[in-house]
């Protein structure tokens, strides 16, 4: 047996496999609802409550792992360096994302219209279609209809750029509040970090409903729309893991888990929060405002 | 757990029995057990195909296959064999490798790592499905550039979900591979003592992490032009299909670092084991590795020299890949210089090694041609690219994993191979791989198109004579499968040291070495590496 004060190696676990049967069952089911099979929801239903299954099972194993002392110094670090690394791959992630919102407003779109080497393709396909950002008559205006108008920076993007920079001070009051022990505050610190998170969610799903059913503002709206909805999109996924994440995070503080010395879980979670709101920056600059 | 304990008290290396021990593994060898095996797999499958599209092409006009079912090989080949074979194999290595090179017990993230090995049986499931399914697999080319790749039936979902699922799998051995080497590693074994195996690893490990997320961006832009109505590649609504091109190769170039540089240590630890002399140049390994990983993130575009970039663009991209040739070759000259006066024998691992330091090199030239961008507007798409990628991904990476399964073989199973029948299997690979891709640089400079089922017919002399080494090539692997078999079953049994020239942590534990490797921190010291 490995000595457990030098290295901590876990016991055998169900939990890989359940992880990987379940995302496949996922995969299945998805791809089946794309391709018009009247059976896929519920195969896609299947395989998202084998993955809620999996999720809750394999942390539990590991919080249990940890509140019996199992877990040693070099087991936090190896911890850490995961999440470190995670994020950064989900960083690359929404670079792609912003990669084709570049290449489409400093290239691809200018091209369309004429400009550098673009003049033969301009004059050939669409001699009609003019540059401009945001684009609402399409390089072939026959396949789509025009959008009134985008979403402003100022007014709800603005307001949600406000709330998730306070979450990300109210979620470092609850870190101050733990390393101090004040478990009262942590949870107080942390709830509000939930709503706070939350209210973005529900302002930003208003935002999209105003953009469907009022400004013809949709995913089908050309490059703009595209850039648009995906990016917003998968950044309001993120949100709402991570306001998931910290309401575990506020359960298990409401508990007594964390310790002011050990609470990992916190501090991983807190960086995934962080990171989401730099994101939103990213996307606060470049879609909506600039 | 308590009875088997006591029944195997005295070994203190219980292992779990069963279908359990390998379904809910958390022990690194075990798992790079399945890795490697599952990769091997992987390879007769893509070989197989491959077998087909050679068939296919022995002779000018269709002959066995219709062109829909010949392009969804040509396809599913290459995503078998990057994906299912070369990855998968290079991930066991490091699983069963690493942590032994380093003086860890496991992986950093044991569960972590058996999920990343068993995503892989049921992503090629996903994706091997699609050949029975209606419309049949994909078909449009491993790179899936839009708008043909859109034209995909039924089998499109499950493509792009594989691709999907297989990122997950990289990227979680990806950042398991860097937390167990940042943080793993024995007291004394330094970062510049690192066996360069573990380097080269690491170093992939980083392009993995950065580069599998873009993939897996891109063809979620594919899913969405062709499902919810998005125009990323689509210039009606002012995309670009040359945009999906950009994001495909920034990671596309990674990834083909990521199937070289494993290869690339293999070869750094095998030649000065049967050289007999230390590594010429460690520190230079270490840091030309580390440019050719940087370097790639900025020659994506000699991938589309002929798509119509700016003049600067193809200037730039130009010139950075030419820079690529730098550090890669101080890697070819330091192994050469590795080998130099030193006291060599030519066991198999050695002759993959040096087969793979010669034949590689071709590939890289070739690939220095294909880099100027006025010449590559003759060789794009054409048979001189596909010679040009399987020198250095068959006769180099394939060569470097076969030599490092000779190398390890004896290791893992505590028995040496049939040296005899090792030698055959090496000089038959090594006459049949020339035999098949030396002709198709000929076909490739005198037009011969790629991913077409037929072809004129001043090409047929040639298409015959590859043909011809390709069945010998896949015919000469089975060798291989029953030398394998033969050493796990038995034979001459093999020392910790194996190798007299053999240095590192790897060669101080039994063989094969225990459960967990080691269950107390080794101590390594300078002295360990030395001649």
């Amino acid at each position: 047996m490995v000595s457990k004060d030098i290295y901590f190696i876990p016991e055998p676990s169900k939990w890989p496999i359940v992880a990987s049967l379940a995302l496949f069952t996922t995969f299945i089911g998805g791809a089946m609802l794309l391709n018009q099979s009247s059976n896929g929801k519920y195969v896609l239903i299947l395989g998202a409550m084998g993955i809620i299954y999996m999720f809750a099972g394999w942390f539990s194993s590991v919080i249990s792992e940890s509140l019996s002392g199992s877990y040693n110094r070099q087991v936090d670090v190896s911890f850490r360096m995961g999440m470190g690394w995670f994020i950064f791959s989900e960083v690359m992630f929404f670079a792609a994302f912003f990669g084709a919102l570049f290449y489409a407003r400093v290239l691809s779109v200018p091209w369309l219209s004429g400009e550098g080497h673009g003049v033969a393709t301009h004059q050939f396909l669409w001699p009609a279609f003019k540059a401009a950002w945001p684009m609402s008559v399409m390089p072939n205006p026959a396949s789509f209809t025009a959008y009134k108008d985008t979403i402003p920076a100022t007014g709800i993007p603005a307001i949600n750029t406000l709330l998730l920079l306070t979450s990300g001070v109210t979620i470092t009051f609850a870190h101050w509040a733990l390393k101090k022990v004040q478990r009262n505050h942590l949870c107080a610190w942390l709830a509000a970090t939930v709503l706070l998170g939350a209210l973005f969610v529900y302002l930003q799903a208003g935002e999209y409903h105003h953009a469907y059913s009022e400004l013809n503002l949709k995913l089908s709206s050309g490059i703009y729309g595209s850039t648009f909805f995906l990016l917003t999109g998968f950044h309001g996924f993120h949100v709402t893991m991570g306001a998931v994440m910290i309401l575990a995070i506020l359960f298990r503080s409401l508990k007594g888990h964390f310790t002011k010395n050990d609470h990992f879980a916190f501090e991983a979670v807190a960086w995934y929060w962080h990171f989401v709101d730099v994101v939103w920056l990213g996307l606060f600059i470049f879609v909506y405002w600039l | 757990m308590s009875s088997q304990t006591i029944a195997d008290h005295d070994h203190h290396d219980h292992k779990p029995v069963g279908i359990k021990r390998w379904l809910f593994s958390t022990n690194h060898k075990d798992i790079g057990t399945m890795y490697l095996v599952f990769a091997l797999i992987m390879f007769f499958i893509g070989g197989s195909m491959a077998m087909v599209i050679r068939a296919e092409l022995f002779q000018p006009g269709l002959q066995f296959v219709d062109p829909q079912f010949y392009n969804s090989m040509v396809t599913v080949h290459a995503l078998v064999m990057i994906f299912g074979a070369v990855m998968p194999a290079g991930v066991g290595l490091a699983n069963w490798m690493i942590p032994i090179m380093i003086g860890a017990p496991d992986m950093a993230l044991p569960r972590m790592n058996n999920m990343s090995f068993w995503i892989l049986p049921f992503a090629f499931a996903l994706l091997l499905g699609t050949l029975f399914i209606d419309g049949g697999g994909p078909a449009g080319g491993w790179t899936m550039y839009p708008p043909l790749v859109l034209q995909t039936g039924k089998a499109f979902p499950y493509l792009i979900f594989a691709v999907h699922f297989l990122g997950v799998s990289s990227i979680m051995g990806a950042i398991n591979i860097i937390a167990t080497v940042f943080n793993m590693r024995a007291p004394g074994m330094t970062l510049m003592r690192l066996p360069l195996f573990v380097w080269t690893w690491v170093i992939t490990a980083f392009l993995l992490i950065a580069s599998m997320p873009v993939l897996a961006g891109a063809v979620t832009m594919l899913l969405t032009d062709k499902y919810f109505g998005t125009s990323f590649f689509n210039a009606a609504g002012g995309g670009d299909p040359v945009l999906f091109q950009h994001i495909f190769w920034f990671f596309g170039h990674p990834e083909v670092y990521i199937l070289i540089l494993p290869a690339f240590g293999i070869i750094s630890q095998i030649i000065p084991t049967f050289a007999r002399k230390p590594l010429f140049g460690y520190a230079s390994m270490v840091y030309a590795t580390a440019s050719i990983a940087i370097l790639s993130f900025f020659v994506w575009a000699h991938h589309m020299f002929t798509v119509g970039l700016p003049i600067t663009g193809e200037l730039f991209f130009m010139y950075a890949t030419m820079l690529i040739a730098v550090p890669t070759g101080v890697k070819v000259f330091n192994w050469v210089a590795t080998m130099w006066k030193g006291a060599m024998t030519f066991e198999a691992p050695m002759l993959f090694a040096i087969a793979f330091v010669i034949l590689f090199t071709i590939g890289g030239f070739s690939g220095l041609m294909l880099g100027i961008t006025p010449v590559d507007f003759q060789y794009h798409d054409t048979y001189f690219v596909v010679a040009h990628f399987h020198y250095v991904l068959l006769t180099g990476a394939v060569f470097a994993l076969m030599a490092s399964a000779y190398y390890w073989l004896p290791k893992w199973t505590g028995y040496m191979y049939d040296e005899k029948l090792a030698k055959i299997h090496f000089w038959l690979s090594a006459i049949a791989s020339n035999v098949l891709f030396f002709p198709q640089h000929f076909l490739g400079l005198a037009g011969m198109p790629r991913r077409i089922p037929d072809y004129s017919v001043q090409f047929a002399d040639f298409n015959m004579i590859s043909s011809l080494g390709g069945f010998a090539y896949g015919i000469s692997q089975l060798l291989f499968v029953y030398i394998v078999i033969k050493c796990v079953l038995g034979g001459k049994k093999a020392t910790s040291q194996v190798w007299e020239g053999a240095r590192g942590l790897e060669w101080t534990l039994s063989s094969p070495p225990p459960f967990h490797s080691f269950t107390k921190p080794p101590k390594v010291t300078k002295a360990l590496m030395d001649y």
